[in-house]
């Protein structure tokens, strides 16, 4: 396997050109940049189309347009332009439309700042858009992530006819780090019995919008759609959970921090272990199906102000354990602060 | 009595109101379609509201954009199928109010969309509210006593706005008389054909009777686009670039 070095923003377009995506809209903004001035000159190069629109709402729309012409699209923004992108997102749930989504996530309520953190958790796993819906959403954790996660994100795109958010964090986008690139794929935008092509006589027209117009059974239809992906797309990583005594529940960069938690904690004999959800949506409730009568307690690590992520767990968990969380916000956290959370827990303290 | 109308447009029950000139205008697009031979080829995408409801009246493969956004969302098909003729298909709230941005961006671009506007002076299907294109005075329910220009700003002209800009075709047309309805179906021929030489961003604005909102006969309602609005919207070619690409 050959590798190159690359910034994960770069490494991201470019896996989004290989997977047969020709279609870019978007707007600038920290720290999604570079994924937006790369495929500026990428999509040139290969015969794809690049738009610099005059806001995240352009670009979001004209994704629509292009997705329901057949195409493989991407878009990318982060937090406060991310929020501009969930009228589209509802409608291409509506409309049964594939889209890849990224979310750099940055620091912070309205403007916040461009420092890395991950408080759009709510946002990107809750919906965030009007309506009752539900997106698949992926989080890497290294610059080969972000290359193999995108791939698999425009395949679950297609599966469902839904859009599937990458949720990266500003650190994993700006890092740069050796990298696998896959082949080169062409996508054939004809592929689709439902894109747009024109409507020739006798044939059936394609409407592209609300599918409720359409269907009698909508809402059983979509139901179904978000019970398949719940049952199908759990993805997580875990850490010596067997055994463990208090298990780490992290995801992004600061499940990095968790993992060498774990590897220092356990050569110190404090049996810690860590579950990793990659679907931050569907929660990968079954992972925590590995835990054993030994585990005493469980703690998100994570950088938002709240602690997003505590009441996933405590629902994959039967609320049967006590639910902890360490919260950084704009830092990365510490493998030693970790530690001693952990040990504080196994004594009984507060943390 | 035989009817006869473009294949592509359908005989199927409407739900636009008696005297509205939607269903004018979109017989006009079939029939230039048929004329030029782009009927199996146009994809249409749609506002909201009352240009939503041509989806199920015309056969064509056809988006309902978010409000605002069908010009976006028309360029995103054109950069996708480019041998096809694509039609951004909205009303003058959506292109102007909400979607002015994306109207406004599209022409700097000079995105290669066929753009047609329904000017009817009203939101028509929230209720008949006072929209960008309500004349000086005109009363709506959300200018109960008449629009008053100090506080509301002047109404939008298009023409005055994207009269300077690099676009190849500018035009705006009226379905409130035969012989406007006969040169309106000239400006979209034009605009298509300009469109098909991938020339940019063709606009037609048409005057349009709301006789529901404004509460006013039919026919009466077309009486007022000839005598008043048009005093204030002129028709006619504003931007016609002969051969420019």
């Amino acid at each position: 396997m050959e590798y190159v070095l690359m910034k994960g923003n770069e490494a991201l377009a470019e896996a989004a050109i290989r997977a047969g995506c020709r279609f870019y809209s978007g707007y600038p903004i920290t720290p999604q940049t570079e994924i937006l001035e790369y495929l500026s000159w990428r999509m040139d190069e290969i015969g794809g189309e690049f738009v610099q629109t005059e806001s995240e709402l352009g670009g979001i729309n004209m994704m629509l347009g292009a997705s329901a012409a057949g195409a493989r699209v991407i878009g990318s923004s982060s937090g406060p332009g991310f929020s501009l992108f969930q009228e589209g997102i509802s409608y291409l749930v509506a409309a049964d439309l594939p889209a890849v989504l990224v979310d750099v996530m940055r620091y912070g309520n309205g403007l916040g700042d461009i420092g890395q953190s991950q408080g759009d958790y709510w946002q990107l796993t809750r919906g965030g858009g009007h309506g009752d819906y539900r997106t698949i959403v992926l989080a890497p954790n290294s610059v080969q992530e972000n290359v193999d996660l995108t791939h698999l994100a425009f395949d679950l795109a297609e599966k469902y006819r839904h859009p599937v958010i990458i949720g990266s964090d500003a650190a994993i986008g700006q890092m740069m780090e050796k990298v696998a690139l896959p082949e080169m794929e062409e996508h054939n935008i004809d592929k689709f019995d439902w894109s747009m092509k024109g409507c020739k006589k006798g044939e059936e027209q394609k409407k592209i919008t609300n599918l409720l117009y359409y269907m009698d059974n909508y809402d059983e239809f979509l139901a179904n759609k978000y019970k398949e992906m719940e049952e199908n797309e759990q993805r997580w990583e875990s850490m010596e959970v067997e055994d463990a005594e208090v298990v780490l529940v992290s995801y992004g960069i600061s499940s990095r921090v968790c993992k060498e938690a774990v590897k220092v904690a356990r050569s110190q004999g404090i049996k810690l272990g860590l579950i990793r959800p990659i679907s931050l949506w569907p929660y990968p409730i079954k992972a925590f199906r590995e835990l054993s009568a030994s585990c005493k307690a469980l703690m998100t690590v994570e950088m938002n102000i709240l602690g997003q992520m505590v009441d996933d767990v405590i629902l994959a968990t039967g609320n049967k354990y006590p639910v902890h969380k360490y919260t950084t916000v704009k830092d990365v956290p510490e493998t030693e602060v970790i530690i001693e959370k952990a040990n504080k827990i196994l004594s009984g303290e507060e943390v | 009595m035989e009817l006869r109308a473009p294949e592509s447009i359908s005989f199927a029950q409407t739900s636009f109101c008696p005297g509205c000139g939607h269903g004018i205008v979109s017989r006009l697009i079939g029939e230039a379609m048929e004329e030029m031979g782009l009927t199996e080829k146009l994809l249409t995408v749609v506002d909201v509201a009352c240009s939503s409801l041509h989806i199920d009246t015309w056969k064509f493969d056809t988006v309902i954009a978010a409000h605002g956004r069908p010009i976006a969302t028309a360029t995103g098909v054109k950069k996708i199928r480019k041998d096809n003729p694509v039609l951004a298909y909205l009303g003058d709230g959506a292109a102007y109010s909400i979607g002015i941005a994306e109207t406004m961006h599209a022409a700097l671009r000079n995105d290669n969309v066929v753009t047609i506007i329904i000017n009817n002076g009203v939101f028509g299907m929230t209720g008949g509210q006072m929209a960008p294109t309500s004349l000086e005075g005109q009363k709506t329910t959300t200018s109960p006593k008449g629009r008053d220009t100090s506080k509301t700003g002047q109404p939008f002209d298009v023409v005055k706005v994207m009269g300077s800009l690099d676009i190849p075709y500018l035009a705006r047309g009226s379905v409130s008389n035969l012989g406007d309805i006969r040169r309106t179906k000239k400006y979209i021929k034009k605009a298509f054909e300009k469109h098909m030489n991938n020339e940019g961003f063709c606009l037609v604005e048409i005057l349009s009777p709301c006789p529901t909102n404004l509460g006013m006969a039919p026919v009466a309602c077309s009486e007022r686009i000839d005598g008043v609005v048009k005093e204030f919207f002129n028709t006619g070619e504003y931007i016609d670039k002969e051969g420019t690409k």
